[in-house]
């Protein structure tokens, strides 16, 4: 049980209130969030300090125009914040924000983290086509039901994880009538503080029997989408043919939010080929694909990534030639996570599998 | 499967343990056969798994990572670091319907010139009955 403030308005207008009591109560500096850039549902993140200019904020808006992980450690990789900033982030988000953390990427201190059950967000590609409009009514409609959406990201569609690990402050969205009123629980004691003074509180739980249903649902969903893929059978032809369409421009990297180094070891001149590399290439093997090893770039970097992939979509949403890079991301991060029994951004506490070791383990791997 | 296939194993020794056993099995004259191509570093924790990936994609029949037993780590503990990376690894392996029997993670330490000579022995007749590894052929990889 936890306490919850019950704000008789729909979702969005009841965090946008919150957000106005926060910023004029001075109890935060800054509110983070999404916000609309023109009439025509183009939004993106902004940092926002006057409680006027709240009104334009879209705090639940289901888009993801970057994981808001990856910004908050730039706001926060060479020093803390110096004044309490309140941001609204889903799930995910929270999670890669944590793992950065965990890698000494940012900080925690001074976030005020809300976060909601999450329905999911749909991909980029809607917002550039103008799709995603016409798609509103719906998603507010099926939240309520408590069912998947349609035409969201696929990951988000097999997501698990769509309640919040460590947020201070969680808007409770999947099942709710969220048109009439906005329940917001305080998870923490952090968030009871800060919340304390905007009105009411009264006492509920969180975990309901839809997203018990909706888990259930997704967990199915998610098992369909590994069928569909059957990543386990690629062998080196089915990644040949999967990342053969690759066109190296990196883009699943940069976007990605655990990836963190500044200078990428595949864009360094480690992996850069100098033009007499090729030719003995060439003479070796008869002929080179270009730009080459993109089989080699995508397996690296599950290899430095997978064990704090949070299945955000990012990827996928960003890639030019439709390769669906987060279902294959996911799955295998997912088995390398479970050798380890890690969930990544769960618990703050808890380091990196890869930083640590238990002295006897892993006997099947060694001889 | 052409009978004459020799495989090619490239080694990520370390300086301390394995690659000074290797040097042992040589100057005590065990025979081992000639597929290993060894690499030392200075610590098994040192092989970035794209050293291995990298081997194993220009068309290494296999790849071994070798070290000091756990405990006996110069550094104190990269060999189980080691251990981990190696799990994960060969988990991405698993997962993606790679041959993982074509990368192994084997302790010798610099006492265990046998040992070294007994594991390369029998990880070539383990490769050999895998076969040549695909990615030799591939050109366009």
């Amino acid at each position: 049980m936890s306490k919850v403030l019950k704000i008789n308005k729909s979702a969005e207008d009841g965090v946008r209130e919150l957000l106005k009591f926060l910023l004029e109560s001075g109890k935060v500096k800054e509110v983070f969030t999404l916000k609309k850039i023109n009439s025509n549902n183009v939004v993106s993140y902004s940092l926002i300090t006057r409680a006027e200019m709240i009104k334009d904020a879209v705090p639940l808006f289901p888009l993801m125009p970057a994981n808001a992980g990856k910004l908050l450690s730039s706001l926060t990789l060479k020093n803390p914040l110096s004044e309490p900033i309140a941001v609204v982030v889903k799930p995910c988000e929270l999670r890669a924000f944590v793992e950065l953390v965990k890698i000494k990427q940012g900080s925690l201190e001074n976030f005020l983290f809300i976060s909601s059950t999450c329905p999911g967000v749909y991909p980029l590609d809607m917002e550039v086509n103008g799709d995603l409009s016409k798609k509103l009514l719906e998603y507010w409609d099926t939240v309520k039901k408590g069912k998947i959406i349609p035409d969201i990201r696929p990951t988000c569609n097999g997501c698990e994880h769509f309640l919040p690990y460590t947020a201070d402050m969680v808007v409770s969205l999947i099942g709710k009538n969220t048109d009439k009123e906005c329940e917001i629980f305080l998870t923490t004691n952090k968030g009871e503080k800060f919340a304390e003074g905007i009105g009411k509180l009264v006492e509920g739980e969180l975990e309901t029997q839809e997203i018990e249903s909706l888990r259930n649902e997704r967990k199915i969903e998610k098992k369909k989408l590994f069928d569909e893929i059957k990543i386990e059978k690629f062998g080196l032809s089915g990644l040949i043919e999967t990342f053969g369409k690759c066109i190296g421009c990196h883009g699943c990297s940069h976007i990605c939010p655990i990836c963190y180094c500044i200078l990428c070891t595949f864009e360094s001149c480690t992996h850069e080929l100098e033009p007499s590399a090729y030719e003995s290439e060439i003479e070796k093997k008869g002929g080179m694909r270009i730009p080459p090893n993109t089989v080699f770039y995508h397996i690296g970097r599950l290899a430095h990534i997978g064990i704090s992939c949070v299945g955000c979509g990012m990827c996928t949403d960003v890639c030019p030639v439709n390769i669906p890079i987060s279902t294959i991301f996911l799955k295998v991060s997912e088995e390398v996570q479970d050798v380890f029994n890690y969930i990544p951004g769960k618990n703050i506490e808890e380091e990196i599998p890869l930083v640590k070791y238990d002295k006897e383990e892993l006997t099947e791997v060694e001889d | 499967m052409e009978d004459n296939f020799e495989p090619k194993i490239i080694g990520f020794l370390c300086n301390w343990c394995t690659y000074a056993g290797a040097d042992l099995a040589g100057t005590s004259r065990i025979q081992y056969p000639p597929s290993i191509v060894p690499i030392r570093v200075m610590c098994s924790s040192r092989v970035d798994p794209l050293f291995v990936l990298t081997a194993f994609l220009r068309g290494a029949d296999a790849v071994l990572v070798a070290g000091c037993h756990p405990g006996d780590c110069h550094y104190q503990d990269g060999n189980y670091y080691t251990r981990r990376r190696f799990a994960c690894l060969k988990k991405i392996f698993d997962s993606l319907g790679l041959e993982s029997d074509r990368i192994r993670l084997s302790w010798i330490s610099a006492s265990e010139g046998p040992r070294f000579a007994k594991v390369i022995t029998e990880y070539t007749e383990t490769t050999k009955k895998l076969g040549p590894n695909s990615t030799k052929k591939e050109i366009f990889l």
